[in-house]
C-alpha cells in the first residue's frame, strides 16, 4: 500500500493541505482537479521527489524517512512526468534513456512497450513525443516498482498512443500486482482508466 | 479576406544519409470565417506544414508545392518578405505552451504594446478582447498562469488582426475549463470572419470547435471532411481507429507503430498496421475528390 497521511505540501507557501490518499497494490487510483489545485505536488510527495511540511507517506507498511537524494525506498516507485523531452537527457539514444536505472533488460523492456530496434538508437530530438514517452514508461519499469505514479503522462499524445501506453501499464499491473497513480485533468480518461477517482479543489484565492 | 490555398505541399529534410519525408502532397483550402482541425499523431507532419506556411523550416528543409493566400505564395516569399507583410499581419500564431513562447524577462504588457507597435494594433484592446485585466498585463509569463498565459498568446496573435490564424497545439496542458474557453474564442474568431487552422491531437477539441477535420497519416491527409463525419463515421481505417482509441469509446490502440519517415512504403503508408490491406494498397492511394475525400482503396 502507498499511503500519504495527512500531507501539507508546497513551495515557500502550501499548495495542498491535510490531503490523505491511498494506492492498494494492484489499483489504479485517478487524481484529479483544475490547474493549481496540487495534482503534481502530491505526485511529487509519493514519488519521494519534494518533502512535504507536514505529514507522512508510507509505502508497503514502512513510513518513508527521506525525501529527494536521501529516499532509500526511491526505487519502489516509478514516475512518468507530462513532457518526456524534459525528462530524457537529450544526449542519450533512448536504448541509453531505458537503461539509466540498470542496463540488463532493455530489449525485453523495450518491446514491452513496442519501441522496435531502429528507434533505440535514437537521440530523443530525432522521435515523436509519443515514442518517447514510450522509452520513458521502459525506463520507469526497469526496476519493477511497486507503484507508478503517471503524473499528465498522456497530455502530449494522440489517443490511440494513450490507450497504447495505458494498456502497458495495465498488463505490468496483472504480472506484478503494481499499484498506480493516474494524474490528469481528463475525466473521461480518468473514468475509464481508474478504478476510483479522488477530485481535488479548486485552489483558494490568494 | 482571402483562402489559403494550400496545393500539393510537400517538405523533405535532408540528412546525413537519409531524407525524412515530412509533409507529403498536401492539398487543402481553408476559407474566412471556417475552422480546419488537422489531426493526428505527433510526428506525423502537422507542425511541419505550419512551420512551412510561417517560413520557420530549418536550413536542410526543401519544399515543393505551393500555399498562397492572396498574392502571396508563402513557401515561395522571402524571410523579409514573410517578416514585414505576412507573419502577425495576415497569419497569427498561436503557440504550444504559451508560458513559454514568451520572453521571460518582460512584462506581457511590455511585449504586447510592442507588437502593437510594429504591426499597427492596439494593445489595450487586444488584451480586453482576450480577457485580460490591466493588472494581468503588468506580470512576468512566470507569474501567469497557464489560462493567463494562453490569453495573452492570443492577444500577441490577434493584435495586428490576421484574417488567418494557425494555433498549433493550443490546448496541450490546459484543464478541460480552460480548453472549453479557449475553443469558444476560437468559435467567435471565425463567427467573425476569421480562419482558423487548429493544429492538434486533442480529437474532442477538433471535434468541438471545427468545422472540417482533415486526417494526417505519415505526413498525408488520408482523409479530410466534415468534423462529425470524419470523427463518427470514418473512412480511412486509421482515423477510425484514432476514433474509436478515445477513453469514451474503445480506448483500444491502433496495432503497430507508424513508419518512419526516412523509409516510407511506397504504397499506402497504413497498409503495415491495417486489418483491411490487400494485394491493391500495395499502390499508393489518391484522394478522391469529395465533400468527404478519403485516400484509401477499401474505405470503412
Amino acid at each position: 500500500m502507498l499511503t500519504g497521511l495527512g500531507i501539507t505540501a508546497g513551495y515557500r507557501e502550501p499548495v495542498i493541505t491535510d490531503v490523505s490518499l491511498t494506492v492498494h497494490p494492484g489499483q489504479t487510483v485517478g487524481l484529479a482537479g483544475p490547474s493549481g489545485s496540487g495534482k503534481s505536488t502530491v505526485a511529487r510527495v509519493l514519488a519521494l521527489l519534494h518533502k512535504p511540511f507536514a505529514g507522512t507517506v508510507e509505502i508497503d507498511g514502512e513510513t518513508v524517512t527521506g525525501y529527494r537524494f536521501k529516499a532509500r525506498q526511491r526505487t519502489k516507485i516509478g514516475v512518468l512526468f507530462q513532457q518526456p523531452r524534459l525528462s530524457v537527457d537529450p544526449r542519450f539514444t533512448l536504448r541509453q534513456a531505458i537503461a539509466e536505472p540498470g542496463a540488463d533488460r532493455v530489449d525485453e523492456l523495450a518491446e514491452k512497450v513496442m519501441l522496435t530496434g531502429d528507434l533505440l538508437g535514437r537521440r530523443p530530438h530525432e522521435v515523436s513525443d509519443g515514442q518517447l514517452q514510450r522509452a520513458c514508461l521502459a525506463r520507469a519499469l526497469a526496476l519493477n516498482p511497486r507503484y507508478l505514479i503517471c503524473d499528465e503522462m498522456t497530455t502530449m499524445l494522440d489517443a490511440s498512443t494513450t490507450a497504447a501506453l495505458v494498456g502497458v501499464i495495465r498488463a505490468y499491473q496483472q504480472e506484478s500486482g503494481a499499484g498506480v497513480l493516474a494524474i490528469s485533468h481528463d475525466a473521461t480518461l480518468l473514468g475509464r482508466w481508474a478504478d476510483e477517482t479522488v477530485r481535488l479543489s479548486a485552489p483558494l484565492p490568494r | 479576406m482571402v483562402n489559403l490555398e494550400i496545393d500539393r505541399v510537400s517538405v523533405r529534410f535532408a540528412l546525413k544519409g537519409a531524407t525524412v519525408e515530412a509533409v507529403n502532397d498536401v492539398s487543402l483550402t481553408l476559407r474566412p470565417g471556417e475552422c480546419v482541425a488537422l489531426v493526428g499523431e505527433s510526428g506525423c507532419g502537422k507542425t511541419v506544414l505550419a512551420s512551412a506556411l510561417l517560413g520557420f523550416l530549418p536550413g536542410n528543409a526543401e519544399t515543393s508545392g505551393s500555399a498562397r493566400l492572396g498574392d502571396v505564395d508563402l513557401l515561395a516569399a522571402s524571410d523579409h518578405e514573410l517578416a514585414t507583410t505576412v507573419r502577425g499581419r495576415r497569419i497569427g500564431l498561436i503557440p504550444q505552451s504559451p508560458a513559454s513562447h514568451l520572453t521571460p524577462v518582460r512584462t506581457a504588457r511590455s511585449q504586447l504594446e510592442e507588437a502593437a507597435r510594429v504591426l499597427g494594433g492596439d494593445a489595450e484592446k487586444a488584451a480586453e478582447r482576450a480577457g485580460l485585466l490591466p493588472e494581468h498585463l503588468d506580470r512576468y509569463p512566470h507569474e501567469l498562469s497557464g489560462g493567463m498565459a494562453q490569453r495573452v498568446a492570443n492577444a500577441l496573435a490577434l493584435v495586428g488582426n490576421p484574417p488567418l490564424l494557425i494555433a498549433d497545439e493550443p490546448t496541450t496542458g490546459l484543464d478541460r475549463d480552460l480548453v472549453d474557453g479557449l475553443l469558444d474564442e476560437f468559435r467567435r474568431l471565425v463567427d467573425d470572419g476569421h480562419a482558423v487552422l487548429l493544429i492538434t491531437h486533442d480529437l474532442a477539441a477538433a471535434h468541438k470547435v471545427a468545422d472540417r477535420i482533415a486526417v494526417m497519416y505519415a505526413g498525408r491527409i488520408v482523409e479530410v471532411g466534415p468534423a462529425h463525419e470524419v470523427l463518427d463515421n470514418s473512412k480511412h481505417p486509421y482515423a477510425r481507429g484514432l476514433a474509436n482509441a478515445l477513453p469514451e469509446r474503445d480506448f483500444l490502440p491502433i496495432p503497430g507503430q507508424p513508419p518512419l519517415l526516412t523509409d516510407l512504403p511506397a504504397g499506402c503508408a497504413f497498409a503495415p498496421r491495417c486489418e483491411q490491406a490487400t494485394e491493391i494498397c500495395e499502390d499508393r492511394p489518391v484522394l478522391t475528390d469529395d465533400p468527404h475525400a478519403v485516400a484509401c482503396h477499401r474505405p470503412c
